[in-house]
C-alpha cells in the first residue's frame, strides 16, 4: 500500500464510522427528546468533545501513538461531531421565533465543549495512572 | 422510526469524503494556530445554509431525502467538526484562558455568520411561486 493510501484509508474509514455513529445516536436522542432543542446534535457534540479531550490526553501521554491519535481525533471524532448542523439548527430556531432556545442551544455548545474536553484530558491522566 | 439503511450508508460515505476534505484543508492532526479549522467550519456552515435554502420545500431544487442526508449529514457533517474546536480551544487555553475563549467566540460567530450568509445568498434563487423550475 502506498504511503498516501496508508494515511488516507484509515481516515476515511474512521470518518465513515464517526458519521454513522452520529446519525444513529443523534436520531435516537432526537426521538427520545421533547423537540424543544435539537438534542441529538447537542448529545453527539458534547460527547465528542469529552472523547476528543480523552484522546488528546492519551496522545499527550504517549499511550496513544500519533497515527492512532490522527485517526481517532481527525477521522472518527472529527466526523462524529458537526458544526454545520449546529449553525443551521440555531438559525432555524431563531427564524421560527424561538430565540431563547436558539441562544441556549448555541451557549450550551460554546460553554460546555471546552470544559468537557478538559474533563476528558483529566480522565486520560487517571486512566493512565 | 429508525434510520433507513440507505440513509445511514449515504451519511457514512458522505462523512468519509467530508472528513478527508477537512484533513486536506485543515491537516489530519491539529495545528496551531488553527486557521484551517476555522476556515473549514465556516465553509461548511456557509454550504449548509445555501444547500438547505436551495433544497427546502419550495426551493430551487427538488432533492430526494437520501441526497439531502448525503450532503448535509454526510459531506458537511463529516467536513465540519465540533470536537476538534473543543480540543483546539483547550490547547489554546493552556497558554492562557483568554486565547481559548477568544477562539471559541470567533468560531461560534463565524459559523452563524457563514450559515446566515449561505441562506441569504441562496434565497434569491428560490423558485417563483407557480413559475417554472
Amino acid at each position: 500500500m502506498s504511503g498516501l493510501a496508508a494515511e488516507t484509508l484509515p481516515l476515511a474509514v474512521g470518518g465513515a464510522l464517526g458519521g454513522l455513529a452520529r446519525a444513529l445516536l443523534s436520531g435516537w436522542v432526537t426521538r427520545l427528546g421533547d423537540g424543544v432543542l435539537p438534542w441529538g446534535t447537542l448529545a453527539v457534540n458534547l460527547s465528542g468533545a469529552l472523547l476528543a479531550g480523552l484522546g488528546l490526553g492519551l496522545a499527550e501521554r504517549g499511550t496513544l501513538p500519533p497515527q492512532g491519535a490522527a485517526v481517532l481525533l481527525g477521522g472518527v471524532l472529527g466526523a462524529y461531531t458537526t458544526v454545520s448542523s449546529l449553525a443551521l439548527q440555531t438559525l432555524t430556531l431563531a427564524e421560527s421565533g424561538r430565540r431563547r432556545a436558539a441562544l441556549g442551544f448555541l451557549l450550551a455548545h460554546a460553554g460546555l465543549g471546552l470544559p468537557l474536553a478538559a474533563v476528558g484530558q483529566r480522565l486520560a491522566e487517571l486512566l493512565d495512572g | 422510526m429508525a434510520e433507513r439503511p440507505a440513509v445511514l450508508a449515504a451519511i457514512a460515505v458522505g462523512s468519509a469524503l467530508g472528513g478527508l476534505a477537512r484533513a486536506l484543508l485543515a491537516g489530519a492532526a491539529p495545528t496551531a494556530p488553527p486557521w484551517g479549522l476555522l476556515l473549514v467550519n465556516a465553509l461548511g456552515s456557509l454550504a449548509i445554509g445555501a444547500y438547505h435554502e436551495l433544497t427546502r420545500p419550495g426551493g430551487r431544487f427538488d432533492h430526494p431525502p437520501v441526497l439531502r442526508h448525503f450532503v448535509m449529514g454526510g459531506l458537511l457533517g463529516g467536513f465540519t467538526s465540533f470536537s476538534l474546536v473543543s480540543i483546539e480551544a483547550l490547547r489554546l487555553a493552556g497558554g492562557g484562558a483568554a486565547a481559548g475563549v477568544l477562539f471559541l467566540l470567533a468560531s461560534t460567530a463565524s459559523w452563524l455568520a457563514a450559515a446566515a450568509l449561505g441562506l441569504r445568498l441562496a434565497r434569491p434563487l428560490r423558485r417563483p411561486p407557480g413559475g417554472r423550475g
